[in-house]
């Protein structure tokens, strides 16, 4: 056990480093883009006497590293500074928002996990049969389209059509449960589409691949049922794949959603974001970008280790 | 164990015209052409043959099984009066595993690395309702106690990857056991196990089918351990039955050419005397320890060997014969001790070597499949180093090619512009050779490169090895687990235990006694074509240890 500790203990660290990096990153090539918020709010008119002391207002006349080391000395205690454009602070402004972001894209995960999955697996088992090809053709299909015209699609049948659900998916902070879910299942629903046929293939593959190992022709021998040979004795072994396949389809139902949010007017992170970098509201978007890479540092972390988990090669050493 | 002794002969298994077809490129081709095969209860036959003889698929044949990509397309299947192909899958399947059992040739690849192994060897009663799972685990203890594993209580809840190779084998066959089945197949079984398992994993399998008066079918392409194990053996080549005897008729008296050069193998021997040594060693390892990362694998090695010499390297997996040739070849930079060449002291790392150094020593390997490029023709394979080593081009190279390839006995204007998928196994170790020999080395390390191959394919390699090192006064380190191989080929001897040299010598001096104690665990535990063999040996040994109990 001492030794998985260890390992993530590794890992994290190493994802620290990824973190930092990624803010260098950010903080220059913001920095780099033409124009800043000072010209952006003034506009095209403004005289260079009132754009410098606008600047100074807004602590944009410090040098770079002087910006960035105060930027991250408070966003290490969780302080990211205040909005430029509307000075009300980042961490309340992000902090509805990335609960509203994770919401969604637990609700899209519960419904597209397992789904991926049965489906993955029942096409392993009846492979190359009619419902395997089927199975295939949906969901390249659905993966093949563009998310706004999915998400158009599901509104024109359910919203427009059939008026069982709402377009706008409009949610506040006391908006209840059920309610809640019910208004974001149609964007769930596109983000679905959208990642099923990637964790389902990979399932299938997984599977597929490991029916000519000698253990498994071993399990048919001693006379165990189809289900059982690909549940019992190849699953266990393909889920290192899957597991990783599906941790980045969760890091993209967080940071990859911006188009299924502002089609449907969700008040998530990924809309902040781009508003944020048309106002040239360095320090949100910054927030933003930092918590989203945190997240995909995290998810990937996660698939690691219950990698190892699922591993006795890795768990139990000789 | 022969036929006269058994009483009880009732009819268990019998196959009639068994025909099976293969698919390859949409091709239906027959594998298995109209076999016969009878097998009473509580007796064992013996299927022997070279690789594509069609030896495991009738063993599965027999539990109404076929590959997948594989059909069984005629012949009928009675076991115990009734036709396997006449049930439905259903019915098939659940005779599997309670009534017919099949043991595999890797153990180590045919345990599901995911399970525990007392989980695997309770889930055929558990899930045909034979057992509970409390009955199945208990029975589970007791049969690895039976079978002399170590630790039999708690070695079940290891993972296959904790137990050593033949342990599993062992493990295996209590799986096999579980439901006590009536007919076992066994196939390859001992195949991937050092000698010295392999004795014990023998004992043990005679032991259980007389125990439980199993009948079985024993495969194998080894004459002398189905002399061991069978009753009756029957020989096959190319999806036929060549011939069918009691195994003791079979061995004293075979009536078909091909069981005759099958029976023949054995007795090559290396035709020159050996040079006279020169007095500067071609290569020398001095003191040499080595390690993979903090494991030490090689302790204090220091050997010699001369031009125009084979020196053969024995010993058991994991005994750091491999590693000497990394160490030599510069693969694996020792901890300490240094390789000399011509006297001269080779820089550890390959990378440091000069060219011509590099082309001084050159390696055959064990797979020739994964040893060759399977993109490159033939021209282009050995070509490559020609130009590499010594910048041959155009027709001087072509040329050199040519000769090269008559020198390994393939035809240049057949062969030229193949790709290795197109050859034999014998074939693509025959062309590893070429390979070596383009870059002109005077040393070439061997690494078990007969293991793979049949009996009759590696003796032709043995003869081509030993014909050119006679042209061209080629040394030879010969690393190999296989005495027999050893006897056929080596001038010198060294035996390795654990990263350490036991002993070394000349052949006759390491073959005769006193032997060192290891040496003779090794020599003693190569099955003879003699069936008594393994009952005399286990009777010496028994003897042994009472006397040095006694002492």
């Amino acid at each position: 056990m001492g030794k998985i500790l260890k390992l993530i203990g590794q890992r994290l660290a190493i994802g620290l480093l990824v973190l930092w990096i990624v803010s260098l990153i950010i903080f220059a090539g913001l920095e780099f883009l033409p124009g800043d918020l000072a010209q952006e709010i003034l506009g095209q008119s403004a005289t260079p006497e009132s754009l410098a002391a606008f600047r100074k207002e807004l602590g944009l006349d410090q040098p770079m590293h002087t910006r960035y080391l105060g930027w991250l000395g408070g966003a290490l205690k969780g302080d990211f500074g205040v909005s430029l454009a509307n000075q009300r602070e980042i961490s309340e402004l992000i902090g509805i928002r990335f609960a509203n972001t994770i919401f969604l894209a637990v609700l899209a995960a519960i419904i597209s996990v397992p789904i991926a999955l049965t489906l993955g697996i029942l096409a392993a088992l009846y492979r190359n049969s009619l419902y395997d090809r089927m199975v295939n053709i949906l969901t390249l299909s659905s993966i093949s389209f563009p998310e706004f015209f999915i998400a158009y699609i599901l509104i024109y049948i359910f919203s427009v059509n059939l008026d069982i659900f709402p377009s706008l998916a409009n949610v506040s902070a006391d908006t209840p449960l059920w309610e809640r879910i019910y208004t974001c299942l149609l964007p769930a629903l596109t983000l679905t589409l959208v990642v099923v046929a990637h964790m389902m293939r990979m399932t299938r593959a997984s599977i597929i691949n490991l029916l000519a190992s000698p253990y498994i022709e071993m399990a048919n021998l001693k006379g165990m049922k189809k289900a059982r040979v690909i549940l019992y004795h190849a699953l266990p072994n393909a889920l290192a794949p899957i597991i990783n396949v599906v941790a980045i389809n969760l890091a993209y139902l967080i940071v990859g959603v911006v188009i299924v949010e502002v089609v449907f007017v969700y008040p998530g992170l990924g809309q902040l974001i781009v508003d944020s970098v048309q106002k040239r509201d360095m320090p949100v978007v910054q927030a933003c970008s930092l918590i989203f890479a945190g997240t995909y540092v995290l998810l990937n972390l996660t698939a690691d280790i219950l990698s190892i988990i699922t591993n006795p090669r890795m768990l139990y050493p000789k | 164990m022969t036929t006269e002794e058994k009483t009880d002969s009732e009819l268990l298994l019998e196959i009639k015209g068994l025909r099976i077809e293969g698919q390859t490129d949409d091709v239906w081709v027959q594998i298995v052409k109209g076999v016969d095969v009878t097998l009473n209860r509580g007796e064992i036959l013996g299927l022997i043959g070279e690789s594509g003889a069609g030896k495991s698929t009738i063993g599965l044949a027999a539990m109404g099984y076929a590959q997948p990509g594989c059909r069984i397309s005629a012949g009928e299947i009675f076991f115990d009066g009734v036709d396997l192909r006449d049930l439905r899958h259903r019915e098939r399947r659940a005779m599997r595993g309670i009534k017919i059992a099949y043991v595999a040739q890797s153990a180590a690849a045919s345990f599901n690395p995911a399970h525990k192994l007392i989980d695997q060897f309770s889930e055929t009663p558990v899930q045909h309702g034979v057992n509970t799972r409390e009955e199945a685990d208990a029975d589970g203890i007791d049969l690895f106690t039976r079978l002399q594993m170590p630790n039999p209580d708690t070695i079940g809840f290891r993972y296959p990857h904790q137990v050593s190779g033949g342990q599993l084998q062992r493990a295996m066959t209590a799986m096999a056991l579980s439901c006590r089945p009536d007919l076992i197949i066994f196939d390859e079984p001992t195949t991937a196990l050092d000698v010295t398992t392999q004795i014990e994993v023998l004992v043990t399998i005679r032991d259980i089918v007389e125990q439980f008066n199993t009948a079985a079918i024993y495969i194998t392409h080894d004459l002398a351990v189905v002399a061991q194990m069978a009753d009756k053996i029957t020989v096959l080549r190319y999806g036929e039955v060549v011939e069918e005897a009691a195994t003791r008729l079979m061995l004293s008296d075979p009536q078909e050419n091909y069981t005759k050069s099958l029976w023949a193998v054995r007795s090559f021997r290396k035709t020159a005397d050996v040079p006279d040594l020169e007095p500067v060693p071609l290569c020398k390892v001095e003191n040499v320890d080595a390690a993979y990362g903090d494991v030490p694998v090689l302790h204090d090695i220091t050997f010699e060997i001369h031009k125009g010499y084979t020196v053969a390297i024995v010993g058991e997996s994991g005994s750091g014969k491999s590693t000497a040739a990394r160490v030599i070849t510069g693969l694996l930079p020792p901890k300490q001790g240094q390789v000399f060449y011509k006297g001269e002291a080779l820089p550890p790392d390959y990378r440091r070597r000069t060219k011509d150094q590099l082309r001084q020593v050159q390696m055959i390997y064990q797979m020739a499949d994964t040893a060759l490029n399977p993109r490159q023709r033939i021209r282009d394979i050995i070509g490559r180093p020609l130009t590499f080593y010594l910048g041959m081009k155009g027709k001087k190279k072509e040329a050199r090619i040519r000769e090269l390839l008559n020198m390994i006995e393939l035809e240049p204007n057949d062969f030229i512009g193949r790709f290795p998928g197109e050859l034999s196994g014998g074939q693509k170790q025959r062309l590893c050779i070429a390979r070596a020999l383009a870059a002109e080395p005077e040393f070439i390390i061997c690494d078990e490169v007969t293991s793979a191959l049949d009996q009759l394919v590696a003796e032709g390699i043995l003869r081509l090895l030993d014909r050119l090192q006679q042209e061209l006064s080629l040394a030879y380190m010969f690393i190999t687990h296989d005495l027999a191989t050893v006897r056929a080929i080596a001038d010198r001897v060294i035996v390795m235990l654990q990263g350490k040299i036991v002993e070394q010598g000349s052949k006759l001096s390491v073959f005769s006694p006193p032997h060192h104690e290891y040496t003779e665990l090794l020599l003693s535990s190569v099955p003879e074509m003699d069936p008594d063999w393994l009952d005399r040996t286990l009777e010496e040994r028994k003897h042994l240890s009472i006397k040095s109990a006694g002492q």
